[in-house]
């Protein structure tokens, strides 16, 4: 599923592949990049996600201001310290790649996407403030990407499939699982053009790569979020009958 | 789980799921494979300063334990900056219900 050095331009290849199978001998070694690092992304990239990052962030605030529930507070640092737990289990898929949960999608379809947003961007910033975990300038388009764009699309599929099938138990799963795919496909086609704005991988290169391997990843996270959805609906089904709409 | 005190047991749950993290897979994630496989994992610059670097607590012999314990303040430092968003952001009202999951 993955494209191997499928770019003639590659320069030392052997002597980089050779480098990166034995770094997996040694697990310690691997750089932790499960989000975008410096350097990846020019300045009118970073720029330009920084101000669409921000101006989703101030709506969100807007949107949420005053419409937050008595349960809904505790809810979402529930919520947020969750996602960040399970973004540190990282599951194998195929070929020697990993991925983890993103979380957008399951913080929107229970907190609406504003809420999920803000959620989503308190775990991303701590992963980069304090754990090194994307860069510091990169952290627009990583929230752009795992909040903003994670968040407004796992909900909306969501609610969409829901519209069209009906509000039934099965539904809904089925629903979270396809928003849940959706949203980390997309996360993952949106940090492609990034990159090849940036010029660090040709389009036509980093969209299949990137596609490939997070329509993978893409079922993981469905599978996460519907176990947790089932988990928090049997057991506090009063959190979930809380949800907000986007209005 | 009735009581007011709910979100505790959440915050515990999260806490318990980082136990699993030295369980984590040690492969590269997506974009970091895509990097790798693409030759442009170099471009990375180191970070600016480092705090808790890699989800591995400096000062902690036993790697795994400090993995769960760089886990464990990553989740009450997340649990605690989400609820005072939410917590700056609340209404007087809880909104009424709108629809069922």
């Amino acid at each position: 599923m993955i494209v191997r050095y499928t770019s003639s331009t590659l320069n030392g290849k052997e002597n980089r592949e050779m480098i990166v199978s034995t770094m997996w001998l040694i697990p310690e070694l691997l750089p932790k990049l499960m989000h975008i690092p410096d350097g990846f992304l020019n300045l009118m990239v970073v720029g330009i996600s920084w101000v669409i990052c921000i101006i989703a962030l101030a709506y969100a605030v807007i949107h949420t201001n005053r419409q937050l529930g008595e349960k809904q507070v505790p809810l979402m640092g529930v919520m947020a310290a969750f996602i960040f737990a399970a973004q540190m289990l990282n599951f194998p898929v195929v070929g020697g790649t990993s991925g983890h949960l993103i979380g957008g999608a399951l913080a929107s379809i229970l907190l609406g996407p504003w809420a999920g947003m803000l959620i989503m961007t308190s775990v991303v910033a701590i992963q980069a403030l304090i754990f090194q975990d994307g860069g510091l300038l990169a952290l627009g388009a990583n929230i752009l990407n795992m909040g903003v764009i994670a968040c407004l699309v796992g909900y909306y599929v969501y609610v969409g499939m829901r519209r069209v099938l009906g509000d039934r138990t099965w539904v809904n799963l089925v629903s979270a699982f396809v928003a849940s795919w959706c949203s980390v496909f997309l996360a993952a086609i949106a940090c492609a053009v990034q990159l090849a704005i940036s010029g660090s991988s040709p389009l036509q290169i980093a969209l299949p790569a990137m596609g490939s391997v997070h329509t993978l990843i893409g079922i993981g996270e469905g599978l996460i979020t519907v176990a947790a959805l089932a988990f928090i609906t049997a057991t506090r089904r009063d959190l979930v009958e809380a949800e907000p709409t986007a209005n | 789980m009735k009581n007011k005190k709910w979100w505790v047991v959440g915050l515990i749950i999260a806490m318990a799921v980082t136990i699993l993290s030295p369980l984590a897979s040690p492969w590269p994630d997506g974009l970091e494979r895509v990097a790798e496989d693409q030759g442009f994992i170099d471009r990375a610059l180191d970070p600016f300063y480092e705090i808790i670097p890699d989800y591995v607590l400096p000062g902690v012999p036993n790697e795994a334990l400090a993995t769960i314990l760089a886990g464990i303040v990553g989740v009450l430092v997340v649990f605690g900056l989400a609820f005072g968003v939410a917590y700056a952001l609340r209404g007087k009202e809880a909104k009424p219900q709108t629809h069922q999951l």
